[in-house]
């Protein structure tokens, strides 16, 4: 049984009301912070800790924190991101819902870290349940002497604010977000400038995820060398996956980064095996953005090694046989699965959320979208795959935001991997629109490479 | 092409309304009033049930800023109605995770319900139904939400969707 | 600060971009633009066709940029060295990008106003494709009036955005802008209104392509039918000073002065731009100078050659294709 550092008390009853969270140690962060530590100690903590950005980049929070600039006479702005919409993902919504005083308690610490005296949640429109949980939160910290004027005697203030979105994927992207909370059309800023130097109204900003704030609790409770104990590598730490699709159990779990995929699918601890005894055919391991791998590789790296639910693990391979663990978003797909019509699913999903701004995504989403539907739809040729190959190609790396990549990625792996599944759809195109291809070689074992 | 040629009705906002605005500006730094214009828009959305070319005039002379910066922000964002909906819209979520689990039977038995196409409303005028992008629910799916208050509906059969329109009918008859 | 773009080395002023530094040295080696404009603040970045490689961060820090950068908006840094037509990469992206920007315009240059001096039909030229491979339906708008003197046909449109930045800064309100999102972004005033007021004229300089033509101008004429000659006349509103384009005796039409990237030198006013269509409301300066590079020099008016520098070898080598090309013409 993995530790649970952010879910240990999810199940208490009203552990959303804050007398139940403090009682189970809620907001010893807060006091241990802002009493004992200084600003800089607890940027040093965050940075010992390993703590890697839980929204998808597991890029490291401290060095982000320390990056900020520190500009006399000009406002800092923390600003929490629950624009949570990657498909596959639902982690921080749940994390919200159940235990907000979490996300609350860490923005507090967080704030204090960067010098912030207002900080924003920012949360996708569609949360409009968790906007009122949260604001009902903050009323109750506030009351209690956690937010406002001179938190706890120290003299520090800090105003806590959500603002919800309007529906948007793309204000997941940080400088998008900004633009959103500013009140303008969420269209990604060219950077540099980067928000930690020129972020929310020009001034000196950091972006950080629902999950990477509250995991700054546990690290200022237990110190950030212990935190890093836990987890692989430089994967440190405890990690929301939130598990999705053809599973017997799906849900939010806590892992400590470094468990084997086949555990994490199989075991009763985790998602216990595949629902309706079906077979494990791909998964998508880290949201909608990363490439989708056939069930054979998911579960064996390409050298033949149990793959681990860690940072470095999934990504073993590269583009070619690797994946990433991106927000922990993992869906199992079973053999009933139809790999075409899920990338086309995923396609009309990139569409339908580009901004617009810049032209090979604007362009180019759409068009692999309607070569997608074709495909799936039984009108597909034998040249669409290498199109489509192509074309994410001219969108990869060539636009404004990473929307372009993660466009490009799902599709550019799918026909990597399911080429031959992809080709059926071509060749038996009345087939395709009645039954799927099935798991085919899928599952089969990897060939063990010789080594010379 | 979105284009607004017919006159539409003009609206007034009470002082209850105005003084939501007020608190909702209150949270931003001086001269940054625009950064109150997504949560005003939902605001009058859940007042008037769709966010109209006169009303978004009015936010934009509350917030002192252009006529176009509302439209262009309205929309952009896929949560602002640019027409009259159903009282009840039903958004059900058809993306990949959704999808594994029955999202498009259940946007199928809606249609067949309701007796509307998907973005349409019933002619006693109580609901539309559309499929929106994933709501980040893929554990509980199928997946609806309901505004308004965007409540979510999980874990959907046929069965679910059935009780949860008679249920709306049955409220909106009260 | 030294940079060095395409083995040539330039000396600029901190703060500028690699466009600009490039544009210093001038030749094949400026990248194009179709979204950035020089006297417009915050343009650039959008249109991805000035894409280049940064091969040396700087003097300090001499790693690579990992990705490709839109140069219009990534400035110099002391020692930097890029490189754009040197860089097959960079070749392979503008194609791409090209691509992406024809799949759904019309491609009715035969029928367009801006034929001749449209900048999309410059980059198809010099890095389009023969063929298309997009088979599907192009996305399609209505045209529209923006008041009684300026078309919007939005199926052309781009999205460079610089209309609406012409509007935000050059006049004194906005109400066009773009509206939805993704491929479905318009340009548009969301509810019927006409755009009207003394500097609205200017959106047609700056537009691109033909999305944004003049009323008073439309088929009137081929542009390289038309004789340009540089004017100017004592305004109250403006510099006054414009280029007339005419056909025979007749001024058929007035705009802004536009330098060899295809941006006015200053912008001018409704009233000398609409109203004043008389060779006696003018004071003629004589001939206008034209880009080589532009139809409109096919018709033999007196052009200047670049400034290009063609005494690099490496630099000849890349651009052999151009090079005989323009021998020829």
């Amino acid at each position: 049984m993995g530790r649970k550092l952010l879910l240990e008390h999810i199940n208490v009853p009203g552990i959303n009301t804050f007398d139940v969270y403090r009682s189970k140690g809620g907001y010893a962060s807060v006091e241990k912070a802002l009493k004992t530590m200084s600003p800089e100690a607890i940027v040093e903590e965050v940075k010992k800790s390993g703590l890697r950005g839980r929204g998808g980049a597991g890029f490291p929070t401290g060095m982000k924190w320390s990056f900020l600039a520190k500009p006399e006479g000009v406002a800092r702005y923390l600003v929490c991101n629950g624009d949570e919409s990657e498909p596959g993902t639902f982690k921080d919504r749940y994390l919200m819902t159940y235990i907000p005083h979490l996300l609350i308690e860490g923005m507090i610490v967080s704030s204090f870290a960067l010098g912030a005296s207002t900080s924003y949640i920012y949360l996708r429109g569609e949360m409009m349940p968790q906007v009122r949980i949260l604001e009902r939160a903050i009323a109750e910290a506030k009351a209690k002497g956690f937010l406002g004027k001179n938190i706890l005697g120290t003299g520090y203030d800090l105003e806590l604010y959500v603002q919800p979105g309007g529906g948007a994927y793309i204000c997941g992207e940080e400088t998008a977000l900004l633009e959103s909370l500013e009140g303008k059309r969420g269209n990604p800023r060219i950077k540099p400038p980067f928000p930690a130097i020129a972020g929310l109204y020009g001034c000196p900003t950091v972006v950080n995820n629902v999950e990477s704030i509250a995991a700054v609790v546990p690290i200022i409770n237990e110190g950030g060398d212990e935190y890093a104990k836990i987890g692989i590598g430089r994967s440190t730490g405890t990690k929301l996956i939130s598990a999705g699709g053809n599973l017997k159990k799906p849900g939010v779990y806590e892992i400590e980064l470094g468990v084997p995929v086949e555990e994490f699918i199989y075991s009763d601890e985790y998602c216990g095996g595949i629902a309706n005894g079906k077979r494990l055919k791909a998964v998508v391991a880290g949201g909608s953005s990363v490439p989708i791998l056939p069930a054979n590789l998911i579960l064996k790296t390409i050298n033949n090694e149990a793959r681990l639910m860690s940072y470095e693990s999934l990504s073993d391979g590269g583009f070619v046989s690797g994946t990433m663990l991106g927000s922990g978003g993992f869906i199992a797909y079973d053999e009933d699965a139809c790999i075409v019509r899920n990338t086309w699913n995923f396609a009309r999903f990139y569409h339908h959320e580009s901004c617009g701004q810049c032209s090979p995504c604007r362009e180019g989403t759409g068009w692999m979208e309607k070569v997608l539907h074709r495909l799936e739809y039984g009108h597909g040729k034998m040249s669409d795959m290498d199109l489509l190959v192509d074309v994410s190609k001219k969108i990869e790396g060539n636009t404004i935001c990473p929307l372009g990549d993660a466009a490009a990625w799902p599709v550019a792996s799918a026909i990597r991997h399911f080429r031959d599944e992809f080709e059926w759809h071509v060749t038996n195109a009345s087939e395709a629109t009645s039954r799927n291809y099935g798991i085919a070689h899928y599952a089969d074992p990897l060939k063990v490479v010789e080594t010379a | 092409m979105l284009r607004v040629d017919e006159a539409q009705e003009p609206v007034e906002f009470s002082p209850a309304l105005i003084s939501k605005f007020d608190e909702i500006v209150s949270r931003y730094p001086q001269g940054k009033q625009k950064s109150g214009l997504l949560p005003i828009l939902h605001l009058v959305q859940a007042e008037f049930g769709w966010v109209s070319a006169p009303a978004m005039d009015k936010v934009a002379e509350y917030l002192s800023i252009l006529p176009i910066e509302v439209y262009e922000v309205a929309t952009f964002y896929t949560m602002y109605f640019l027409r009259p909906q159903g009282k009840y819209v039903l958004e059900v979520c058809r993306t990949s995770g959704c999808c594994l689990v029955g999202a498009e039977k259940i946007m199928d038995h809606i249609e067949e319900t309701l007796g509307v196409k998907e973005g349409e409303v019933t002619p006693d005028g109580l609901f539309s139904w559309r499929g929106v992008e994933c709501l980040a629910a893929c554990g509980f799916g199928p997946v609806l939400q309901i505004g308004p208050e965007y409540t979510f509906y999980e874990n959907l059969t046929n069965e679910s969707v059935d009780k949860l329109i008679s249920d709306l009918k049955a409220k909106a008859k009260n | 600060m030294k940079v060095t773009i395409d083995g040539i080395t330039v000396d600029v002023e901190p703060g500028t971009s690699i466009l600009n530094a490039a544009r210093q040295i001038g030749g094949d080696i400026v990248p194009p633009a179709m979204c950035y404009y020089s006297k417009l603040a915050g343009s650039g970045g959008k249109c991805r066709t000035c894409l280049v490689k940064v091969t040396k961060g700087s003097e300090k820090d001499p790693r690579p940029m990992p990705k490709l950068v839109a140069s219009c908006r990534t400035g110099v840094m002391d020692g930097m060295e890029v490189q754009n037509i040197t860089s097959p990469e960079v070749v392979e992206a503008r194609k791409g990008v090209v691509e992406m920007l024809l799949i759904n315009h019309p491609l009715d240059c035969p029928v367009c106003d801006q034929a001749g001096e449209c900048h999309l039909q410059d980059l198809g030229f010099e890095h389009g494709a023969a063929k298309t491979r997009y088979e599907f339906d192009r996305r399609t708008f209505e045209k529209i009036d923006i008041g009684d003197k300026i078309q919007l046909h939005m199926t052309r449109c781009i999205l460079c955005y610089r209309c609406v930045f012409t509007a935000d800064q050059i006049t004194n309100t906005r109400l066009h802008g773009i509206l939805n999102r993704g491929d479905h972004s318009e340009i548009s005033t969301y509810i019927s209104k006409a755009v009207d007021n003394d500097f609205s004229g200017n959106v047609i300089d700056v537009c691109p392509v033909g999305a944004l033509t003049d009323k008073t101008f439309r088929f009137k004429n081929r542009v390289w039918f038309t004789k340009p000659v540089e004017a100017h006349r004592d305004c109250d509103k403006c510099c006054g000073k414009v280029t007339l384009w005419y056909k025979g005796e007749d001024v058929i039409r007035v705009t802004g002065r536009k330098d060899v990237y295809g941006e006015v030198e200053e912008f001018i006013c409704n009233t000398c731009r609409f109203d004043k269509k008389k060779t006696a409301d003018w004071v003629i300066e004589g001939p206008r100078k034209v880009s080589h590079q532009s139809v409109i020099s096919a018709n033999h008016y007196e052009f200047t050659p670049l400034p290009v520098v063609k005494t690099n070898p490496v630099l000849q080598a890349a651009n052999k294709d151009q090079f005989e090309r323009e021998t020829r013409l």
